[in-house]
């Protein structure tokens, strides 16, 4: 590829040490608008509750980087790219295979062209985890504080399997075109958005959907010739993922879906130090912070802690918190006082060390 | 005090007893540490101990602790502390990767307490422990007169729901570290009001009047080239 555009966001004031950047990594669907309205939907940053002045990301404190993933579609090269190589076309499909490790090797490029030599730390949940466990093993000198936050060292066969089906879905929508729908204009939008509508159950948790939902039903007018109409009825639960759905594809690209869960499939630390997770974090001087969540299913505990052991096993230096919520995968980005506080104490407690000013 | 008045203690008086140990067995753990050493605290609570030793010593000082909410005071408040468990846990750390590992009034509730002093000596060139010591008077006066489980502000749930599962006297510990090849650096014994008299070097009288003993381990040649 001749050649890389980052898009990215930036918030607070980069001291003249250059000591006090974060990078925030963003999740599958998220975007570099962490902490600001959305430019196309328009709703509030994905992470304003953690990032900005006064929050536990404290923008009056830290200068805050978010960049659009390498293979996204909000302004970071990727399949909606136009093709150097061919005047008028676009990557689409043909756009090549990227990796966690891809995406951060780009964001690398554009911190050191901010001119920052170590950042104080990279925070980011789900796939964003990985991004942050990816930096620590690549750069661990770049790395002050790593917090991976409800994600794992690998991508489980459940979850690839659940990309899988949203893959599919895009796939056998008639729109698809064979990954070529730019060319006529249209887009699959009926695959892509039963592709979130699976995803974004994963996201929950079978508390949360009956705390929200329970069975509750809501009439709608009857009309057989529309399926959504069929029963002239629906449970709550389908109305919140049918509008998941249908908001999800205003603002995302289907072939940069494709591309973004295949590159979180891929993701294994372990095998790519020699199967052992250890080997990836040997001798790291970079604080960590773990964070999981009670009744999340998609990134479970569990591999929290694998990786805590693994850390362990490096000597480094870990915490580990495990959140109680019934808020599943989701919680990362919801109102999770515990989390907000554990968080805000434990970057409050690296400053300190890294001896940044008060 | 005697039984009978600890038996008047009503409950904010028990909670006020026991912190001041607390505070009275973490000093005495804190004086048999070196400054800029590295400290793996186990069980550590909210992170006093590695608070202080951080602080006052310059110690790279790190935490583990079982329960989940005092786990997140600890993070929350900047320390680096861990959720997890001093039987399954202390496997995971390669050998030698702190100066010391510290483990506070907990040897009597882990389910396999040899095991976890060699993992800590394992892991650390030095263990500290401390313990409550079963052999105090009070406790053997209790069994001899009642014939029942004694109860103390520091015993003081019945056997059949205390997390105190292996409990053990001074000199129970000093048979248990000549049995495994430990060799006991330096050791104390305390009253519960802190008073350390001309008792406490001797183990039989400390283990009479002690209320509880700190330990400080390393492990002997044998021992050493076993692992």
């Amino acid at each position: 590829m001749p050649e890389l555009t980052v898009a990215y966001r930036t918030y607070g004031t980069l001291n003249a040490a250059r000591s006090n950047a974060i990078l925030v990594c963003h999740a599958l669907t998220g975007d570099q608008y962490v902490a600001e309205p959305h430019p196309v939907t328009g709703k509030p940053g994905w992470w304003d509750a953690v990032v900005g002045r006064g929050l536990p990301v404290d923008t009056d404190r830290y200068f805050v980087v978010c960049i659009n993933v390498l293979g996204g579609c909000m302004g970071s090269t990727g399949p909606r790219s136009a093709r150097p190589d061919a005047p008028g076309e676009l990557w689409g499909t043909d756009f090549p295979a990227v990796t966690i490790h891809d995406m951060v090797r780009a964001q690398k490029r554009l911190i050191d062209h901010l001119g920052i030599t170590r950042l104080f730390a990279v925070v980011g949940g789900s796939m964003g985890g990985m991004q942050v466990l990816d930096w620590a093993a690549a750069y661990p000198d770049a790395v002050f504080a790593a917090v991976p936050i409800a994600t794992a060292a690998y991508h489980s066969a459940q979850n690839i399997a659940f990309h899988e089906v949203g893959r599919q879905a895009i796939f056998a929508d008639p729109e698809w075109r064979a990954g070529r729908y730019w060319q006529t204009g249209g887009r699959p939008s009926r695959g892509l958005a039963v592709a979130r509508m699976c995803a974004h159950i994963t996201y929950l948790s079978e508390q949360a959907l009956a705390r929200k939902f329970g069975r509750r039903l809501q009439h709608v007018a009857k009309d057989p010739s529309e399926a959504i109409n069929l029963f002239g009825e629906m449970f709550e639960v389908e109305s919140y993922l049918r509008h998941q759905g249908s908001t999800f594809v205003n603002r995302f690209d289907a072939n940069a879906y494709l591309t973004i869960t295949r590159a979180m499939d891929y993701f294994d630390l372990a095998t790519d130090h020699g199967g052992d997770l250890a080997a990836a974090f040997r001798g790291t001087p970079t604080r960590f912070l773990l964070v999981s969540f009670s009744s999340d299913w998609l990134f479970p505990t569990a591999e929290s802690r694998a990786i805590a052991r693994a850390l362990n096993r490096a000597a480094a230096n870990v915490s580990f918190v495990e959140v109680e919520t019934d808020k599943g995968h989701d919680a990362f980005l919801l109102d999770e006082p515990d989390f907000h506080r554990t968080l805000s104490g434990f970057l409050s407690g690296c400053a300190e060390h890294a001896g940044l000013p008060r | 005090m005697s039984t009978h008045d600890r038996a008047r203690l009503d409950g904010e008086d028990a909670v006020r007893f026991v912190a001041k140990n607390m505070r009275l067995d973490l000093r005495l753990i804190a004086g048999m540490i070196a400054p800029n050493t590295r400290v793996l605290d186990i069980g550590c609570g909210d992170g006093t101990l590695i608070e202080h030793l951080f602080r006052t010593l310059g110690c790279d000082a790190r935490g583990i602790e079982i329960d989940m909410k005092e786990v997140t005071r600890a993070v929350g408040h900047g320390l680096p502390v861990m959720q997890g468990d001093a039987d399954t846990d202390l496997r995971h750390y390669p050998d030698g990767a702190f100066d010391y590992v510290v483990l506070s009034r907990t040897l009597q509730a882990v389910e396999r307490p040899r095991e976890v002093l060699r993992q800590m000596l394992r892991i650390g060139t030095r263990a500290i422990v401390s313990f409550p010591n079963f052999g105090h008077w009070r406790l053997r006066m209790q069994l001899l007169t009642t014939g029942r489980m004694p109860m103390t502000a520091t015993w003081d749930r019945h056997w059949y729901e205390t997390p105190n599962i292996h409990p053990c006297t001074i000199r129970d510990f000093f048979a248990l570290c000549e049995a495994e090849g430990y060799v006991v650096e330096n050791w104390l014994a305390a009253d519960d009001a802190g008073r350390r008299s001309l008792w406490r070097r001797a183990a039989r009288l400390a283990n009479l009047f002690g209320e509880q003993g700190v330990f400080l381990l390393r492990r002997g040649v044998q021992e050493r080239n076993r692992i």
